[in-house]
């Protein structure tokens, strides 16, 4: 593909000196981002870096503590989202922000002011067919969202920016969820809108989608701009995620240990199961894990990697198959089932998930053995032994407190991982379920964590390891299990992990083994 | 006989139940913009309250209901001021909203309870000719006006939501609060506004108890219909003709126990400890109504507004 | 951003007991100021009023039997509403639940048991007839909430005034004495031993109409306390009530104890129906509660679900109903309860949020 040229020169947005803090981080550390006229600007940067705030400000999402925006030649003030809409500057979030039970045709209306009194959605609705087709964002008005893909609910939120004003769309995330081909298609229809003018900011950390469709890129990291406004022509990918980690990005290091793996601990058969929304999640997955191997789940979240990791704990009901844990047949069976076969689960959210946040220390850390017969009394809980057991833990993992009877809510989410981990491990464990472990930590809290994990591996756990984190997995996993679309597209030994590989996997493009 | 039977039924199923509706009503658009409104019992005695008081005083029954729509509507500003700026607990805001009206009217009202004769009242419409259908006459067209105020608000209270651009916000408000601020729609406004309605309309039912139905003030008129307005929302699913429908039904049901002890060949029904039970089956009906209502919903996946009973603020989801 | 002063909030992080308590009591003090300003709108002065309320309640010995008497059923059913609210079960049937373990209560000691029943065998039953009439009136919407979804607020609510029906068709038809809304007394057997009773041994006991249903009550609230910090059953509740996700997947099943948590809140309102008729009316009559049921709630709340916390507060609320009694118009202590409830919600997002003034910074955008 020709790598495209910016037509314009003339400044679309500039924002100098911005400066947002939230409570302990500073997001924005005095940024400056420069956009033009008609050019497609990538923003690029880890998880963590800032893109997501600069834009929120642009958006009138956040308000800066300090900073000034220019729009246009004019100085302004961006103090609602409705303000950022009159500046023609629209804003589609990584969350869509579409209602599920309105139609298509209703969220675009939302807000609009020209309808007169009563609606004609009939009128509306042939309108919005005829823009959408012009714009070549085809979309049905009178289809409920609910019932959309996510790529097409995409669709909507574009179309509603354009359709309302906007010249400068801020596109946050827009491939997380989409396949190759829907990708494909959104960068046609951004390069379309992008040469009638208007301009496109792409915040990403996928290097090779952006570089495929970007004019020009600004890298960040930590708050602070790396590099600013930089032509994408004759950018190599390596430079650009040095920019973005900066650090030189070395090859995954060796699985030091060169275990062999024992036998099949965990045994996965056929499993089919249904999302929240009633769309099958899971068809037909099957794997193993053995005892001593730490196998990784990559793929594009929301390939149903959620959904596997809730019928592994029993929070799911599976439609069909099996779920072989140690000769125990748990598929069909409640949570506590799985909890007595040996299932040790670290949940993604872990502050909504994980613990409980009115409860203190010591009390969550009971929630695993409480029921145990070491700790029961006579007539109920014997609480000071379930203390000397969550003091042991709290030494043992390392988990700083103030006190056992701190509110768990209050720790760092450093310390509250550790947390849940000391619980999990504090009985003996066959199968260590851990999803995101590492989201959102800091660096020397993701050390521990990781460390924590090849521990139990040594220890002969079997685990499943579910993360966005391309690097982690490569590094940790023994076999790597790829999820598209809520099967099992691949299932790689260590010594054919291939990046490249991965990636196509991750975006459903067929590879020839 | 059987045709007095049913027509008597259907005459005063609307009529009874049309306090009801208009107290549904009000529920439907509040929860329909995501605040939970289980206070409807409170506004509504004191709206019947303050209807009758003023009716007494000045002589115009209009006076009353105006003043009576006024007070409730006054009641439900103080409840979303402290469910929408001050995000408190929707249920329990709602319950002590329910408590408080209620001992607002029994203390201001006290002085009422004794005095109930000649008090203006809303009129009754006779139609010409129509009323002299057989039938038909009886039950549609020969009701309180209150009835064909009813009548009016319900096709009202549907276009309102589904073909006009506030309806839209309303229930772009309830359904994905961020969405519609991002929209630029005011959402803490919406939702006030949609709450003052709701007060206004509970008032209007207090008004057609005092003014109306059951002329007069007692402590504690409306014997719980506040509360079935809000089992009603649910199994109206939030939609202004299945909330018509439950109320006129469950005025109907009300009814049944009187119609039936008049009825010659079921003298069972007359005898009076009877009465109790049958007086249980207006309450019994509204709880088999919410079961068949939770079993549509999750059979058709209609619900609530997903943002109902969420405080909000912008930033948050 | 201009550079002048902003208000805002600022999440606050932790609480500390002495700002919860000064909350409860500054809304106190403010639904007082607020009631006040209503009742002088109705023509009543405020202050001879509440003066007078807090002498027939609180002063004398008379008036603290009087409190206490009224105390009883009110600290019962909230320490039920508070079992239930802990699981984010709003139970409002307390007062259906308390009519239905009065009315078991009733069909013991008037028609299931001999007369000459003694007082070890007629007592017992009698509670054990409350609280299970109570706690399967209050299941029964649990059962629906747990496995229909069906919201309990409104089932409880409709329970109740299909319980004040029931209680009087009894009243009014079978169990009638001659005609009147009541029944024939109770057998001594059946009563709970007041300190009145003693008064031909001890004269300055005469006319304290103290029963012993207020150790029954009183003797709840720890008896609760422990249920609820050290056994399985308890942590398990609080568990759930705190974070349903989370205990689900430690193995806990929401739904039994969705119906348990309901069906002891129902035995404790139940219990309080008991008390009142056995220890107060000595029989079963039409609206012998002037509400305790509601009451209940607003004092659970006020009492933030803790135990000891609502024996303090019932005790408020049993002097505010006692002095309320004789103040014309009547309703002013129902008027005063919402007013409090009212109160102490709204404010409660001081409690959640601090209040922040900050400078901000110059030439932001």
């Amino acid at each position: 593909m020709a790598t495209p040229q910016p037509s314009d020169s003339v400044v679309a947005v500039a924002m100098r000196g911005i400066l947002k803090r939230f409570p302990g981080v500073v997001a924005n550390d005095r940024v400056d981002f420069t956009l033009r006229w008609g050019e497609i600007h990538a923003l690029i940067g880890e998880n963590g870096a800032g893109k997501t705030t600069l834009m929120n400000v642009l958006a009138g999402v956040v308000r800066p503590d300090e900073g000034s925006i220019v729009v246009d030649g004019r100085q302004v003030r961006i103090g609602s989202p409705r303000d950022a809409e009159a500046l023609g500057i629209g804003m589609v979030h990584q969350e869509l922000m579409l209602a599920d039970a309105l139609t298509v045709a209703e969220n675009i209306a939302i807000g609009l002011r020209d309808t007169g009194w009563v609606t004609r959605w009939g009128r509306i609705g042939q309108e919005l067919r005829q823009r959408s087709q012009e714009l070549g964002l085809p979309v049905q008005p009178e289809v409920p969202v609910w019932q959309l893909s996510l790529g097409e609910r995409q669709r909507v939120e574009i179309l509603r920016a354009l359709l309302r004003g906007a010249r400068v769309l801020l596109l946050d995330e827009p491939t997380a969820a989409l396949g190759p081909e829907e990708s494909r298609e959104l960068f046609r229809s951004l390069e379309r809108i992008a040469s009638a003018g208007c301009s496109v900011v792409l915040i990403s950390h996928k290097l090779d989608e952006v570089a495929q469709v970007a004019h020009r890129f600004t890298v960040m990291r930590s708050g602070r701009v790396v590099t600013s406004s930089m032509p994408m022509q004759g950018m190599s990918r390596e430079r650009l995620a040095e920019w973005m980690v900066g650090h030189e990005v070395t090859a995954p290091v060796p699985n030091s240990a060169g275990r062999t793996p024992g036998e099949p601990v965990l045994v996965v058969r056929g499993i089919r199961a249904l999302g929240d929304r009633g769309q099958e999640a899971l068809r037909g997955v099957s794997f193993d894990v053995r005892t001593g191997e730490i196998v990784g789940v990559a793929g594009v979240a929301g390939n149903g990697q959620r959904e596997l990791a809730e019928v592994l704990t029993g929070m799911r009901r599976v439609l069909a198959g099996r779920i072989n844990l140690g000769g125990v047949e748990l598929a069909g069976r409640p949570p506590a089932s799985f909890l007595d076969a040996g299932v040790a689960f670290i949940p993604e959210d872990r502050r909504s998930e994980g613990a409980v946040s009115a409860l203190s220390v010591a009390e969550n850390l009971a929630l695993k053995v409480y029921r145990e017969p070491s700790f029961a009394r006579a007539w109920g809980l014997d609480w000071r032994a379930l203390r000397r057991h969550a003091e042991r833990l709290v030494g043992a993992f390392d988990v700083r407190v103030s006190s056992l009877d701190q509110p768990a809510g209050q720790l760092s989410g450093g310390n509250l991982q550790r947390l849940i981990l000391a619980r999990e491990l504090s009985r003996p464990v066959r199968f260590l379920l851990a999803a995101q472990p590492t989201r959102g930590l800091d660096a020397g809290a993701t050390q521990s964590v990781r460390k924590l994990i090849l521990e139990q591996r040594e220890a002969g756990v079997a685990t499943l390891l579910i993360s966005e984190d391309l690097s982690e997995l490569l590094e940790l996993s023994d076999r790597l299990l790829v999820f598209y679309r809520g099967r099992v597209v691949a299932d790689l030994e260590r010594e054919r992990f291939d990046r490249e590989i991965v990636g196509k996997h991750m975006a459903g493009v067929e590879v020839a083994s | 006989m059987t045709t007095t039977f049913f027509v008597n039924l259907m005459a005063a199923g609307l009529a009874r139940g049309t306090p009801i509706l208009f107290a549904t009503l009000g529920g439907v658009v509040a929860e329909r913009s995501g605040v939970m409104n289980l206070g409807i019992e409170g506004m509504m005695l004191v709206g019947a309250m303050t209807a009758f008081a003023t009716a007494r005083s000045t002589g115009s029954a209009l006076a009353g209901v105006l003043a009576g729509i006024s007070a409730a509507a006054a009641l439900g500003l103080a409840y979303a001021v402290v469910v929408v700026y001050l995000r408190a607990d929707q249920v329990v805001s709602g319950l002590a909203l329910g408590f408080v009206g209620t001992g607002l009217s029994a203390v201001m009202g006290a002085p009422l309870v004794e005095q109930r004769e000649a008090t203006a009242t809303i009129p009754s419409w006779e139609v010409p000719g129509l009323s002299s259908i057989p039938v038909l006459g009886e039950v549609l067209f020969r009701q309180n006006l209150i009835v064909w105020i009813g009548f009016a608000l319900v096709p009202l209270c549907w276009l309102l939501l589904y073909r006009t651009r506030w309806g839209l916000a309303i229930r772009a408000v309830g359904e994905h609060p961020s969405a519609a601020d991002s929209m630029g729609v005011p959402v803490y406004r919406v939702r006030t506004i949609s709450m003052v309605f709701a007060g206004a309309m509970a008032g209007l039912a207090g008004a057609s108890l005092s003014l109306a139905v059951t002329p007069g003030w007692v402590d504690g008129m409306t014997a719980g219909q506040g509360w079935v307005a809000v089992g009603l929302v649910i199994f109206a699913g939030w939609d202004p003709f299945r909330a018509a429908a439950g109320a006129w039904l469950f005025g109907a049901i009300r009814r049944l126990p009187l119609d039936l002890q008049a009825v010659e060949g079921l003298p069972l029904f007359r005898n009076p400890n009877l009465g109790y039970f049958l007086s249980m089956l207006p309450y019994l009906f509204v709880m088999a109504a919410m079961v068949a209502g939770s079993q549509r919903a999750m059979r058709k996946r209609l619900g609530a507004p997903a943002a109902l009973g969420l405080p909000w603020t912008r930033g948050e989801r | 951003m201009r550079g002048i002063a902003r208000v805002g909030f600022e999440p606050r992080l932790e609480v500390s007991a002495a700002v919860r308590w000064s909350h409860t009591v500054l809304s106190v003090i403010g639904a007082l100021l607020c009631g006040a300003g209503l009742l002088d709108a109705a023509g009543v002065d405020p202050w001879a009023a509440y003066g007078h309320m807090a002498r027939a309640g609180l002063l004398g010995s008379y008036a603290l039997s009087d409190t206490t008497v009224k105390a009883t059923p009110i600290l019962l059913c909230a320490l039920g509403a508070s079992v239930a609210f802990r699981m984010r079960l709003w139970n409002i049937g307390g007062e259906g639940q308390l009519l239905l373990g009065a009315w078991a209560a009733s069909a013991v000691a008037l028609k299931l048991l001999p007369t000459s029943a003694p007082w070890w065998l007629m007592l017992p039953c009698m509670m054990v007839a409350g609280a299970g009439a109570g706690a399967l009136w209050s299941a029964g919407a649990g059962a629906l909430r747990a496995y229909l979804r069906v919201s309990e607020i409104i089932t409880t609510l409709m329970l109740n005034y299909v319980a004040a029906l029931w209680v009087a068709y009894f009243v009014f038809g079978p169990w009638s004495d001659r005609g009147f809304p009541l029944t024939p007394s109770f057998p001594a057997s059946a009563n709970l031993p007041r300190l009145a009773d003693m008064a031909d041994r001890w004269p300055s006991l005469s006319g304290l109409t103290v029963h012993a249903g207020v150790l029954v009550a009183v003797g709840a609230a720890p008896l609760l306390g422990w249920l609820l910090t050290r056994t399985r059953w308890g942590f398990e509740l609080r568990v759930l009530g705190a974070n349903p996700s989370v205990g689900r997947l430690a193995g806990m099943s929401v739904t039994r104890h969705a119906v348990v948590a309901m069906a002891l809140s129902g035995a404790l309102c139940g219990l309080a129906g008991m008390c009142e008729v056995s220890g107060v009316v000595h029989r079963l009559q039409d609206r012998f509660s002037p509400g305790y049921g509601f009451t209940g709630i607003v004092v659970a709340w006020l009492g933030k679900l803790e135990p000891w916390r609502v024996v303090v507060v019932s005790f408020l609320f049993g002097a505010l109903l006692v002095g309320g009694k004789e103040i014309q118009p009547g309703g002013v202590p129902q008027m005063l309860q919402g007013l409090v409830l009212f109160v102490i919600v709204g404010s409660e997002v001081l409690l959640r949020y601090r209040l922040v003034v900050r400078r901000a910074g110059e030439n932001a955008a």
